[in-house]
């Protein structure tokens, strides 16, 4: 599904340039579990901005589902985004204003959906989460762990053919973020692409993947063996 | 993307902040309600000024003594308040001339004027009297309400008969019918055989109904006698057939009573005539000027609404930063953030001009009311303060919505 071939990000800081991605060749297929693990600055933000079309390489190819998304506009990018990726943060990034639903129900109001029919949906997504209840919540009346839930639920609106996710558990404790993952694992099982980037062992552990960043450099790229 | 999901985004974000959004609006408020009241009070007082003209007389030529020097001889406003010429070079004989050999004149009015004291059944009233021929109701357009007026005979005659405006007509016998009562004036008794028809107050806040009429003779010789000497009188109202022949009629006037006044070609005449239309249209046009010049202040404030909701506006940029990525990230084009943050300027704009034309509105009204100014509301008053509100909130809306489709999604959704 990814196909990514010496992909390089440079950045200008001062007079220097610097690479954050430094010639990295990877590929992603459908329903992996991968991890993605190294110390910060290693480059493994700057490749899931890539790959979630955030963000643009400086050189190099990126083809989803053999789209160069490369060479995509703003908005072929911004399209990209809207139906292909769903997106879940460190810091949950739900609008405070809105209620547990209508956070949700954000990406389907830009993919242009009617209001019943999003509406249902968000609250199928909030039940599958485990927040069937909470749906007229804030976000301020939500614990932290039900509010990545909430953010996940989210991610999921426009049936995303990937999930990236950047530590996800980084703000919750142990219990909470063993729940997150456990969602994670069970949303894979049902056959959806899961990039995590993290620098937590234990999240790594529990993936199937795992690829080491250093120096803007993928180092290692260890399998679980099929159990 | 539906449009009108952009729209309730930006309702919205105002909604949110309910305190903020309306001293946001406020700016805009006090200049559509500023614009609204000060081009209503202009166009009330034109309107005052064009009726209160019309009212001395339509197509009417005004002729006083003095020549037409700026600022010499009765001064200004001497053709409204009748004061007395310069000099006293305008007879009863110019006035009959004029009458006999200019062709399209409807009526020739001289008059004498004075101040004299009224006394009748033990009441006394102060007033204005006129030494007027029958012909002055026609040029001065005016109306008896009930009686008579005298005709030339009775004038010719020396008769002692007056017509008296409403204001005397109260302040000397209240409610009683006043036709055929006597009433003394500088010791002479005189008979009233009409009562005019009421005009109100003229926009210089004379009453025009404190005001006595006599025939011409018997008030020249009998009370303003000390001043005007002889035949002599202060004004000659020369009225024409219609508006074209004004300016032709004016002509005439002029070059005939240079030819009785023995008046060689190139000396200044010694008496000036003024055009009502030509007093109309100068009068009209200092209000005009007037009008512009407090819409112009009142428009000052209004731009300075904009750049009040323009800060503001930029605030919340700052202040969403976060959403803006987050928006972004979850399939938001450029365009649609632009959209978002134009349409909640526009909104934030548009509002305030809405409650600025009503408070406008309501505030003209209560002018109207309260104060004696006059006030008209301009039909355009509506779809111009909200389109240009509208405008305001589009222009000062431009930049921070540009500065929010611009930002960078990873950097927004970084920002704390």
């Amino acid at each position: 599904m990814i196909e990514i071939t010496d992909l390089r990000k440079l950045y200008v800081m001062g007079e220097e340039e610097v690479a954050a991605l430094a010639g990295v060749t990877l590929s992603i297929g459908r329903g992996e579990n991968v991890a993605v693990i190294g110390p910060s600055g290693s480059g493994k933000s700057s490749l899931m901005n890539i790959l979630g079309g955030l963000d643009r390489p400086s050189s190099g190819a990126y083809r989803f589902d053999g789209e160069d998304v490369g060479g995509f506009t703003d908005d072929e990018l911004a399209a990209f985004r809207r139906q292909r990726i769903g997106f879940v943060f460190q810091s949950f990034q739900l609008l405070p204003r809105l209620t547990a639903l209508q956070n949700v129900e954000l990406p389907m109001i830009y993919a242009g959906l009617p209001p019943r029919d999003r509406r249902d949906r968000a609250a199928a997504l909030l039940d599958r989460v485990g927040l069937g209840t909470r749906m007229g919540h804030k976000p301020t009346q939500l614990s932290g762990g039900q509010q990545q839930r909430v953010a996940i639920a989210r991610s999921l609106a426009n049936s995303p053919d990937l999930l990236l996710a950047d530590e996800p558990t980084g703000a919750l404790d142990t219990h909470t973020g063993q729940e997150v993952l456990a969602l994670f694992r069970q949303l894979n099982s049902e056959g959806l692409t899961l990039v995590i980037v993290t620098h937590d062992l234990d999240v790594a552990a529990a993936a199937r993947r795992r690829i080491s960043f250093r120096d803007g450099l993928v180092v290692e790229d260890e399998r679980e063996a099929a159990a | 993307m539906r449009p009108i999901e952009l729209l309730r985004f930006a309702t919205g974000a105002i909604i949110a902040h309910p305190m903020r959004s309306a001293l946001t609006s406020l700016g805009v408020v006090i200049g559509v309600a500023a614009v609204v009241m000060m081009t209503s009070i202009g166009l009330g007082a034109q309107q005052r000024v064009t009726s209160t003209i019309a009212g001395l007389g339509s197509n009417l030529i005004i002729v006083s003594p003095g020549a037409s020097r700026a600022g010499g001889g009765g001064g200004g406003g001497g053709f409204v308040m009748g004061a007395a010429g310069s000099g006293q070079t305008l007879t009863d004989s110019d006035a009959e001339t004029i009458a006999k050999q200019v062709e399209g004149v409807v009526a020739v009015a001289p008059v004498v004027r004075g101040q004299v004291q009224l006394i009748a059944d033990g009441a006394n009233w102060n007033t204005r009297i006129e030494g007027v021929t029958p012909d002055y109701l026609v040029a001065r357009d005016l109306t008896l309400a009930s009686g008579r007026m005298f005709d030339e005979r009775e004038a010719r005659q020396g008769k002692k008969a007056i017509v008296i405006g409403q204001t005397v007509a109260t302040e000397l016998w209240g409610d009683l019918d006043p036709i055929g009562r006597r009433v003394r004036v500088r010791g002479v008794p005189f008979e009233v055989i009409g009562v005019l028809a009421s005009k109100g107050q003229s926009s210089f806040g004379q009453d025009q109904d404190d005001v006595v009429l006599g025939p011409l003779g018997a008030v020249r010789s009998r009370i303003v006698g000390r001043r005007a000497r002889g035949t002599t009188v202060q004004t000659i109202y020369v009225k024409a057939a219609d508006a074209d022949s004004l300016d032709r009629v004016q002509e005439d006037t002029t070059n005939l009573l240079r030819d009785l006044h023995r008046i060689r070609p190139g000396d200044s005449d010694d008496f000036q005539t003024q055009n009502m239309a030509s007093i109309l249209q100068a009068s009209q046009a200092a209000v005009a000027t007037f009008t512009i010049l407090l819409a112009a202040v009142a428009a000052v404030s209004l731009l300075v609404g904009g750049v009040g909701i323009m800060n503001i506006m930029l605030v919340a940029v700052t202040e969403r930063t976060r959403e803006i990525g987050l928006r972004m990230a979850v399939g938001a084009k450029r365009t649609d953030i632009l959209i978002q943050f134009a349409l909640e300027s526009i909104t934030l704009s548009l509002a305030g001009g809405l409650i600025g034309l009503t408070i406008g509105v309501l505030g003209a009204v209560a002018i109207a009311k309260l104060g004696s100014w006059p006030v008209a509301i301009p039909a355009w008053a509506g779809p111009v303060s909200l389109g240009f509100s509208s405008l305001v909130g589009l222009v000062f809306g431009a930049y921070p919505s540009w500065r929010a489709a611009r930002l960078d999604p990873i950097e927004a959704l970084r920002r704390e």
